[in-house]
């Protein structure tokens, strides 16, 4: 049995199936980040002490993580619009490359969280730390997501491009806005986390 | 045009039926994708833990009722570590009475009331061949599944189940027991399953709307359906984090919950400190507040739908109910503190809270206020779904009335902690949502198996139910006036003031049971109906909404032929037509 609505869009809504559902998935993440985002203010303003961020965390190792989210955004557009251009060779090059940087991404955050723990920064050594492992743990842990998504779709998932080529543009422009909030949540994390 | 299945099927449907039939046991009835089979073993499960939930009650009312008296029998059995000699011990206590609110609200009535009727019910009456992402609708219910195995395995982990209430609160959550950490992981997957599920709803009444079918013709049943949605979209998210937050609490050793210098057990506790403990309760009450609008939206759903069917008029006022269950939904997301005007965080707080409360009873009163004019005048039938559904409006009436004290905050302090808020809230989940669930059982079985469920069983069913719903909750109010607290594992029999009002407790314990005995022929008639039940035609109530232009039990795919809405959902006894309604599916 078909689906309605999974390839070509509703002409009422002017969506696909999945553009909706994706949306609304980010709503539900936003609602979740955001309270964790609410949470570190509470807990915030409710405390006698609070560190400044830099004094603790490595900004500059942060900076080079933020420019490197923020590249595999554009690999990311620049994926999809290769399939809107019919082009999947190119497709397959950026597509490796917000893989590649993702994983760079990772890289980058590994040596940071081992860098604390030797240090003996654990989350519980105070509630800056907790909230900091926290937050970029539940980021990481989407970024990872995101990477498993983007693997399918660069891999086995292609295949899809040969039977039906609009299905999987739409795919990977979902799994590319999935993707941007990913590097959106990052945004809001780097300056409260490291430099407020 | 309401074809009995016999009739010659068009060519695209045969091939369905066909690749249906490939479909082996695993696939067909446990894999399976389809929306129908989901929601039948959502609401099997619900049912399920409805039960399960209500025998833990059945036996904190035995030490209620007769506090340290030895249990006969089923005492002996649960072992030494929980009744030694058949006395309940206060751990044994705490675990049931915070997995009893654990599984009747996560475990028993969403799933019953959402995952059941809403993937049962919503598709087919918008006129849907399935939901809009039929694999993810599997996933929802494994992932329910998984939580709900997670919820019932910590039972048998060393120090038992979680004890710290279904709101777990902390900081006493974040010092207890391994249950308590199952508890946060049977959690993140019951998240999980309702995301999905929320996300699969939303997009499948937006998307997969038959022709015609405009929000304005949805069936009132649909539109509680896609509010309640919104709710768990958003409103689940903040108690994951709050869950994982406690997680990190009680793995990683942060204090996010935690204040400086808490003192357990005489002595002071060993963390970072500079925590929250009323962080926690903001973020549980954030979800579970909109969660008390998901038990109940659904419910009210299912009752407008059997009262327009059986007074065969139009709902009274159809409109205002679909602005005011609007309104609701986004009100719900205001009103959350007043669940923590214990909790001493001032009086401009609890004047908003407060305010908003009061205004939020306005919809609520609206839309019971239509269902109960939608009455009048009407020449009623009484079968057993409409017994229940009428008895859902003064139910849940005295649900609601008895809240809006409690919404206030000068009178909710002497209440809040005392037996008036579990008769309460019980009169609105217990007599008010579970009646509309059952009620929606009666109705909707003939479709979901083609035959009717017996109406004789059923009036017992519903009489015994009745009755005994308020000689269970009905003496609670009295003890709650007389101060009793909702918190003691004996009940209160300590307390000198209490003593006048203790013997309420034995006759709410003898009514519990009662109501356990009344479910054995709701139980016999639920699978004796399955096989020798009587036959029931497509459309056997006469009703007007899309699901019963589908073959009873509807195939594969759900329609003969792709339905079209062509007026409102309600079209009863319109003056100078043929008969008394006019179906939506029918040109």
């Amino acid at each position: 049995m078909e689906i309605p609505y999974t390839v070509q869009v509703r002409r009422d809504t002017g969506l696909t199936n999945g553009k909706i559902g994706i949306w609304l998935f980010l709503a539900s993440e936003v609602m979740l980040f955001g309270a964790l985002f609410a949470s570190y203010i509470l807990i915030r303003t409710g405390s006698q002490s609070w560190p400044r961020g830099d004094t603790i965390l490595n900004v500059p190792l942060a900076t080079l993580n933020t420019i490197v989210l923020i590249s595999s955004s554009v690999t990311m557009v620049m994926a999809w619009a290769s399939l809107m251009r019919r082009r999947f060779g190119t497709f397959r090059i950026y597509m490796g490359g917000t893989i590649l940087l993702g994983f760079v991404f990772l890289v980058v955050k590994f040596f940071e969280y081992s860098h604390k723990f030797e240090s003996g920064l654990f989350p519980s050594t105070n509630n800056f730390l907790a909230i900091y492992f926290t937050l970029t743990g539940l980021h990481g842990l989407h970024v990872i997501g995101g990477m498993a998504v983007n693997a399918y779709f660069w891999g086995p998932g292609a295949k899809l491009w040969k039977t039906n080529p609009e299905w999987f543009t739409n795919r990977v422009e979902h799994s590319g806005l999935f993707w941007h909030f990913v590097d959106l949540v990052w945004i809001f994390l780097f300056p409260t986390l490291y430099l407020l | 045009m309401s074809q009995p299945a016999a009739v010659a099927t068009p060519k695209p449907h045969d091939a369905h039926e066909a690749h249906h039939e490939e479909l082996g046991f695993w696939r067909k009835y446990v894999f399976s994708t389809d929306h129908k089979v989901i929601g039948i073993q959502y609401a099997f499960s619900g049912l399920l833990f409805l039960l399960f939930g209500f025998s833990l009650m059945m036996l904190m009312r035995w030490q209620l009722a007769y506090p340290g008296a030895a249990l006969p029998l089923i005492g002996s059995l649960l072992g030494e570590a929980r009744m030694p000699g058949g006395t309940m011990l206060p751990d044994f206590y705490n675990e049931l009475g915070a997995m009893h609110g654990t599984i009747m609200v996560f475990m028993g009535v969403v799933p019953l009331a959402v995952g059941g009727f809403g993937n049962f019910v919503l598709p087919l009456q918008i006129g849907a061949p399935d939901m809009a992402f039929p694999k993810l609708n599997m996933l929802s219910y494994q992932s329910f599944l998984l939580g709900g195995v997670t919820m019932l395995a910590s039972f048998f982990v060393p120090g038992g189940a979680a004890q710290s209430g279904w709101t777990s609160y902390t900081p006493l959550a974040d010092i207890a027991t391994t249950g308590q950490t199952m508890w946060l992981i049977g959690m993140v997957f019951l998240i999980t399953s309702s995301l999905l599920g929320a996300i699969n709803f939303i997009a499948t009444t937006i998307q997969l709307r038959a022709k015609g079918m405009t929000f304005m013709r949805f069936p009132f049943f649909v539109w509680t359906q896609f509010v309640t949605a919104f709710l768990l979209l958003l409103a689940f998210p903040p108690l994951e984090a709050a869950a994982v937050m406690q997680l990190m609490d009680r793995l990683a050793g942060t204090s996010f919950f935690l204040p400086s210098g808490l003192v357990v057990s005489g002595q002071i506790v060993n963390n970072a400190g500079g925590g929250n403990p009323l962080l926690w309760q903001h973020l549980f009450w954030f979800l579970a507040h909109p969660e008390v609008y998901v038990l109940i939206l659904p419910a009210m759903g299912i009752v407008a739908e059997i009262i327009a069917n059986n007074t065969r008029k139009p709902l009274w006022g159809y409109r205002s109910m679909v602005y005011s269950l609007v309104f609701l939904g986004f009100m719900s997301f205001i009103v959350w503190a007043h669940h923590m005007f214990m909790t001493g965080m001032g009086t401009a707080m609890a004047a908003f809270f407060q305010t908003t409360t009061m205004i939020i009873s306005i919809p609520s009163v609206v839309i019971l206020t239509a269902l109960i004019i939608s009455l009048w005048g009407a020449s009623i039938r009484y079968n057993t779904p409409m017994l229940f559904a009428v008895a859902f409006l003064p139910m849940f009436g005295i649900g609601g009335l008895t809240g809006l004290p409690l919404g206030l905050n000068v009178a909710d302090i002497p209440l809040h902690d005392t037996y008036y808020v579990i008769a309460h809230f019980h009169y609105v989940v217990a007599p008010g949502t579970l009646f509309g669930l059952f009620a929606g059982i009666y109705y909707w079985y003939p479709k979901a198996t083609g035959r009717k469920l017996n109406e004789t069983l059923g009036k017992i069913h519903f009489a015994g139910m009745l009755v005994c719903m308020n000689v269970v909750f009905m003496p609670m109010f009295l003890m709650g006036l007389a101060g009793v607290s909702r918190r003691l594992f004996d009940g209160g029999s300590t307390y000198n003031f209490a003593q006048p009002v203790l013997h309420w407790n034995v006759v709410s314990s003898w009514g519990a049971w009662a109501l356990g005995l009344f479910q054995l022929p709701f139980i016999f008639n639920f699978f004796w109906s399955l096989r020798k039940g009587e036959k029931s035609e497509d459309n056997p109530w006469q009703a007007t909404t899309i699901e019963w232009s589908a073959p009873s039990p509807p195939p594969h795919g759900n329609f003969v032929v792709a339905p079209e809405a062509y007026r409102g959902p309600y079209e009863y006894s319109v003056p100078g037509a043929a008969k008394d309604f006019v179906p939506q599916y029918e040109a």
